[in-house]
């Protein structure tokens, strides 16, 4: 049975189809997840993709937080499974407190719009468990909001646990320690700014973003099974 | 009862505010030159239904809390009446 990845779609979402066609590239199954819904179905791991969830209105993720899946995600990353926010997905995280610290407006007020080198930091995450540290990756920016901070506090504990997983090469945004992203104390939730999604192809001028996907298809593969469940044969 | 309520919501001290850079720099072109600290946040306004001004102060301190300001980044400030 090949590994299914839920995309969780926020009214504003526009990243979703571009991450089920690269996980569908990898080989696995991809299905999108309505925002509404309140239960996840049979799913190994979960995506929230980029985008603008109910307009970033507020303040990105203020929102989306509340949208009645969340529930079910943070129960889902409660158990282990894998969860990875990308872009608006990492702010959603952080809103909702799956992840610290919080994403601001860039450094300089500018919407970034490129491709950024970003370094390996931690391969205990379900991003990189499959890459090497210090391994440089091409990826798309894409984003406003995506200047990472957080209390010193935080950034210390983040620090001592290894939970730095990707760092910006330049620092284009104003991202504290140049992070580009974190992970939960477990690993299995890691929210980052750049899309490996659109980095999945050498058409699109990388193909570095397939690194981090299957990574996350390997941890989706082995990911701990909730407590009572049995595996179907 | 129905109270008027004024939140004013403003990035915490120490955290960077390149819109209120910017605003900041371009002053100087009009001619504004003693322009300093200046700081962008939001102004939310709305009404609310308690028993007293208490009461009232209660409830909007928990929505900011859980809604209308991130903690990590964000102050609130509480006006009612």
């Amino acid at each position: 049975m090949s590994t299914r990845v839920g995309v969780v779609v926020f009214p504003g979402s526009n990243c979703e189809h571009d991450v089920v066609e690269a996980v569908q590239g990898l080989g696995a199954g991809a299905e999108l997840v309505w925002h509404g819904h309140r239960a996840l179905g049979d799913l190994d791991a979960l995506v929230l993709p980029g985008g603008f969830a109910h307009g970033d209105y507020l303040r990105p993720g203020a929102i989306a937080r509340f949208s009645p899946i969340m529930s079910a995600v943070r129960q889902f990353a409660a158990e282990g499974g894998p969860v990875i926010g990308i872009c608006n997905g990492f702010q959603v995280l952080t809103e909702a407190g799956l992840l610290p610290g919080a994403l601001q407006k860039n450094r300089g007020s500018r919407f970034l719009c490129t491709t950024v080198e970003v370094v390996v930091a931690s391969t205990q995450s379900a991003l990189t468990c499959a890459t090497t540290v210090g391994e440089v990756l091409r990826l798309p920016i894409n984003h406003f909001e995506g200047n990472y901070t957080c209390s010193a506090e935080t950034l210390h504990e983040l620090r001592a646990e290894d939970r730095i997983v990707l760092r910006y090469a330049a620092n284009p945004n104003g991202s504290m320690d140049d992070i580009a992203g974190v992970c939960s104390p477990e690993g299995n939730v890691v929210g980052l700014m750049p899309h490996p999604e659109r980095a999945s192809d050498p058409l699109l001028g990388s193909a570095d973003g397939r690194r981090l996907l299957e990574s996350f298809l390997v941890a989706a593969g082995s990911r701990p099974l909730p407590a009572g469940s049995v595996r179907p044969g | 009862m129905r109270f008027p309520v004024l939140v004013e919501v403003k990035l915490r001290p120490g955290i960077a505010d390149p819109q209120g850079a910017t605003i900041e720099r371009a002053l100087p072109a009009l001619g504004f030159d003693g322009v300093h600290d200046v700081r962008v946040g939001k102004a939310i306004r709305f009404t609310v239904e308690a028993a007293d001004e208490d009461a009232a102060r209660k409830q909007v301190d928990e929505l900011c809390r859980r809604l209308l300001a991130n903690p990590v980044i964000e102050d609130t400030e509480v006006r009612i009446g």
